[in-house]
């Protein structure tokens, strides 16, 4: 089928050749690193790095563009939302004023704020890539393997996995019930009323859903036939051992995660401050 | 005396939602090493049967049991369905819903993984049981790159893993073609023979799975056991019909000609079936049966031209197709799974977009027009009813359409109307849809797509998972349509439906089409048998054995014949 978001991409790259449990563990300090500082020069350096770590993946950007672009508009909607309900956190966080034109009173654009936006959405471009990248590089069974070797009840962790895998089926199914759906006259093309485009949305994930239960029926009976739930443990086809690289690749993530945390709370404040 | 390996005694089950048992005091003895098919019509409780073995009832599935049902001499009741899963392996109707693993290594592994197998065992064992089904080379291939075929090898590869004593298929042919599916019995028979398991299988294309041997045949009808006879006996008798399962087309045929049939004929294969005695019956009834009536020649409604079309740009799922289908035809495009079939489909809808070529309407130029313009002349119904049905009452579902188009409230209500009796749901019309058989689903389905008056319909597998008699309803419905002027087009690898129902059938393979012809010279033809995976007909092989002149005019009177015995089911 011709689209499918968010699934494996099975390539060779060093990023492929990590455990799943490692990808994992980094993808976790990553993202703590990255909520916990609003210190600009981190955030900077933690976008490249994702960039550069991208780059290694072989993975291309057009393999997630869309995702990408999604999730873009989602940023650019949160930052509209930050500034109206919030327009002077800027002002109240760096404690300076540089307005840079007027709107009157409260929304008066100051530099403090547009800079206090860059850091937030800073963080989001540090965290998504990094986390899109984990799941097209990390193979879905071997997800499964990963998130029980970090401790967590391997019937989570293959329900997990399981989900993961059902993505391109699902999105086949979405695209084979909407064109079906568009041929009896639902349209959910620009050609529509928003307003009216969202309830005919109604009309595709209703069935979507009911197909999907009756999938879901279907394989969890044949999970119970073949003993899955039988035993307190289950070992892995796919697990495969750590190897030097998944112990650099950690040490290197544990030090950065270390030096942020330095980085950030040295002074007593999550924030860097260029204003004074 | 034989080990005995399954034994029911006076079993009855009862699901938890259900007023009545679904099975009703079930006596049944299964001995080591048989092969037992049982057959019934759907809601038979053929499949509840299987439940039962595997142990799905009561785990899964809750309801109150009495009597005994012994497997290995322990009672199930006081196993667990993990213990039941070492003993049976369940081999599941639809190959693509049950598979776990991603890859045929991994799926293989699933329940050796759950034993806690150690990895180095693990691996060896896969290697050797996916030997035994001819996989060892696709270990590491992806489950959905398989054909159908390769797909049931892997399933059933994956519960030979555990050891099991008996195997137990619930409707292995079903979504198989023709070919694949005779491959699919023929593995079952070898794999049988060489594990010396007891095999159980539930189907209801009993010609299909006699092309090899099975020792007993179990026919259960109303939720009780009917007949319990070795095929011979049972082809013999007239269990089959008064039950509704398909008889082989053969037989079938022998038992019109006005032949006495009994087990010493042999008649559970074609090839062992001793017909001398019949031969002048057969002939005789062959010349005083008339000739189908042939229809009138109408103008082309749907024109192909040289139609061309492919997901990536350098690799064509379909490469030069043209073929015209006239007003008021019923055809079937057929070919081995992943041929293009429903790619096809996609393109006169408008799913895709043609990479060259056109495609004509009335002789007016459709191939720029959009899905919704073309909606209104060629409606498309999806296999599965469930991916189509949006609204909760028939009513609802059926004026969709309409009411988005905003045609006004009292022609919506009208349409539908009209649409729901053609259907013959207009009594169920307040029904929620939740209470209907999968069959009125699908009639649901097609009445909404009828409701914008498109002219010409396409269906997947009209009548995919439905028993003969379901089938025989859903085609006659559709061949009403037909009658009221409406072009019917079915994608199907059903060679029944396009031998009973589509005087016209088309043949794709590999993107191309290779043959257009009437459905008895498509059948009967071998060069085309081959390259789309069907099969031959039992009924010309019959027609030569038995010397008729003409063997498929034979297969064409009995056809005719045999749908109009059919239609005092209904």
């Amino acid at each position: 089928m011709a689209v499918e978001m968010l699934s494996y991409i099975d390539r060779q790259s060093p990023v492929h050749r990590l455990t799943g449990g490692t990808k994992l563990l980094c993808l976790l300090f990553w993202s703590s690193a990255a909520m916990m500082t609003y210190d600009t020069r981190i955030l900077i350096f933690l976008v490249l790095a994702s960039v550069w770590i991208f780059a290694i993946s072989k993975i291309k950007l057009k393999e997630i563009a869309f995702v990408l672009i999604f999730i873009m508009l989602f940023l650019l909607i949160n930052s509209i939302a930050i500034y109206i309900f919030s327009p002077q956190e800027g002002v109240e966080i760096y404690g300076t004023s540089h307005v840079l034109f007027e709107l009157g009173g409260r929304y008066n654009v100051t530099l403090e704020e547009l800079f206090y936006l860059f850091n937030v959405n800073m963080k989001y471009f540090a965290v998504i890539p990094a986390a899109i990248l984990f799941i097209v590089t990390t193979n879905p069974s071997e997800f499964a393997a990963s998130l029980n070797r970090i401790g967590i009840s391997y019937r989570i962790s293959y329900s997990v996995a399981l989900a993961l895998r059902y993505i391109p089926d699902i999105q086949r199914d979405f695209r084979n019930i909407a064109l079906a759906q568009q041929a009896r006259g639902i349209d959910l093309s620009r050609k529509e009323k928003l307003a009216k485009r969202i309830k005919n949305a109604g009309s595709i994930i209703v069935p979507l859903i009911l197909s999907s239960l009756d999938k879901i029926e279907i394989i969890s009976n044949a999970m119970e036939l073949r003993a899955f739930g039988k035993n307190n443990k289950r070992t892995w086809y796919r697990a495969r051992p750590f190897q030097k690289i998944d112990y650099v690749t950690l040490t290197l993530f544990v030090i950065m995660l270390l030096i942020t945390i330095f980085i950030t709370f040295h002074d007593g404040n999550r924030f860097y401050n260029p204003f004074v | 005396m034989k080990k005995t390996v399954i034994q029911f005694e006076n079993f009855s089950f009862k699901y938890r939602s259900q007023a009545k048992p679904t099975l009703n005091d079930i006596n049944l003895t299964i001995y080591e090493g048989e092969k037992v098919l049982i057959v019934g019509p759907s809601g038979s409780g053929k499949s509840t049967l299987g439940h039962c073995l595997n142990g799905l009832v009561p785990f899964s599935y809750k309801g109150e049991i009495s009597g005994s049902l012994e497997i290995m001499g322990e009672e199930t009741r006081n196993l667990d369905i993990f213990a039941l899963s070492k003993n049976i392996g369940t081999v599941l109707q639809d190959p693509d819903g049950q598979f776990i693993g991603l890859t045929v290594a991994e799926d293989i592994a699933f329940a050796l993984e759950n034993d806690c197998i150690p990895q180095k065992q693990m691996v060896d064992t896969v290697t050797e049981v996916s030997r035994m089904v001819d996989m060892e080379n696709f270990l590491d291939s992806s489950l959905h790159r398989l054909s159908g075929g390769q797909k049931q090898r892997v399933s059933l590869a994956g519960v030979m893993v555990d050891k099991v004593d008996i195997l137990l298929f619930d409707e292995p042919l079903a979504n198989l073609d023709p070919a694949t599916g005779r491959h699919a019995i023929e593995l079952i028979d070898r794999i049988q023979k060489e594990t010396e398991t007891t095999v159980v299988i539930i189907e209801h294309r009993l010609e299909d799975v006699l092309h090899c041997h099975v020792d007993r045949i179990i026919v259960i009808d109303e939720g009780r056991i009917v007949s319990d006879q070795t095929p011979d006996e049972l082809l013999a008798s007239n269990v089959l019909e008064n039950c509704y399962i398909r008889e082989p087309l053969y037989l079938k045929a022998a038992k019109y000609a006005g032949c006495e049939v009994t087990a010493e004929m042999k008649p559970s294969h074609m090839s062992s079936f001793a017909i001398n005695g019949c031969k002048e019956k057969l002939v005789s009834w062959f010349e005083k049966t008339a000739p189908p009536e042939k229809k009138a020649e109408t103008p082309p409604i749907l024109e192909l031209c040289d139609v061309s079309f492919g997901y990536h740009p350098d690799h064509l799922t379909i490469q030069g197709i043209s073929f015209s289908i006239n007003k008021g035809e019923m055809v079937s495009i057929v070919g081995k799974n992943g041929a293009g079939k429903s790619t096809l489909s996609k393109l006169i809808c408008g799913f895709e977009k043609l990479s060259s070529g056109r495609i004509l309407y009335s002789g007016q130029d459709i191939t720029k027009d959009t899905i919704k313009e073309r909606s209104l002349r060629i409606g498309m119904v999806l296999q599965n009813p469930n991916q189509m049905i949006s609204k909760h009452m028939i009513y609802d579902e059926v004026a969709l359409g309409l009411i988005i188009r905003g045609v006004p409230e009292h022609e919506v209500k009208e349409r539908v109307e009209r649409t729901l009796k053609i259907c013959g749901l207009y009594p169920f019309r307040n029904w929620p849809i939740s209470a209907l058989s999968f069959g009125q689903k699908k009639r649901v389905t097609i009445a909404s797509i009828l409701a914008l008056e498109a002219e010409v319909i396409i269906l997947d597998e009209p009548t995919a998972g439905q028993d003969f008699r379901h089938y025989t309803e859903m085609m006659e419905f559709l061949c009403e349509l037909n009658r009221q002027g409406i072009t019917v087009i079915m994608i199907t690898h059903d060679m029944h439906l396009m031998l009973e129902y589509t005087p016209r059938t088309i043949v794709i393979a590999g993107g191309k089409k290779i043959d257009d012809d009437s459905a008895v010279n498509v059948l009967t033809d071998s060069e085309i048998i081959n390259q789309a995976n069907l099969k031959e007909t039992s009924l010309f092989e019959l027609a030569l054995r038995a010397e008729i002149s003409e063997p498929r005019e034979f297969v064409e009177r009995f056809i005719a014949f045999d749908r109009e015995v059919r239609q005092k089911w209904l």
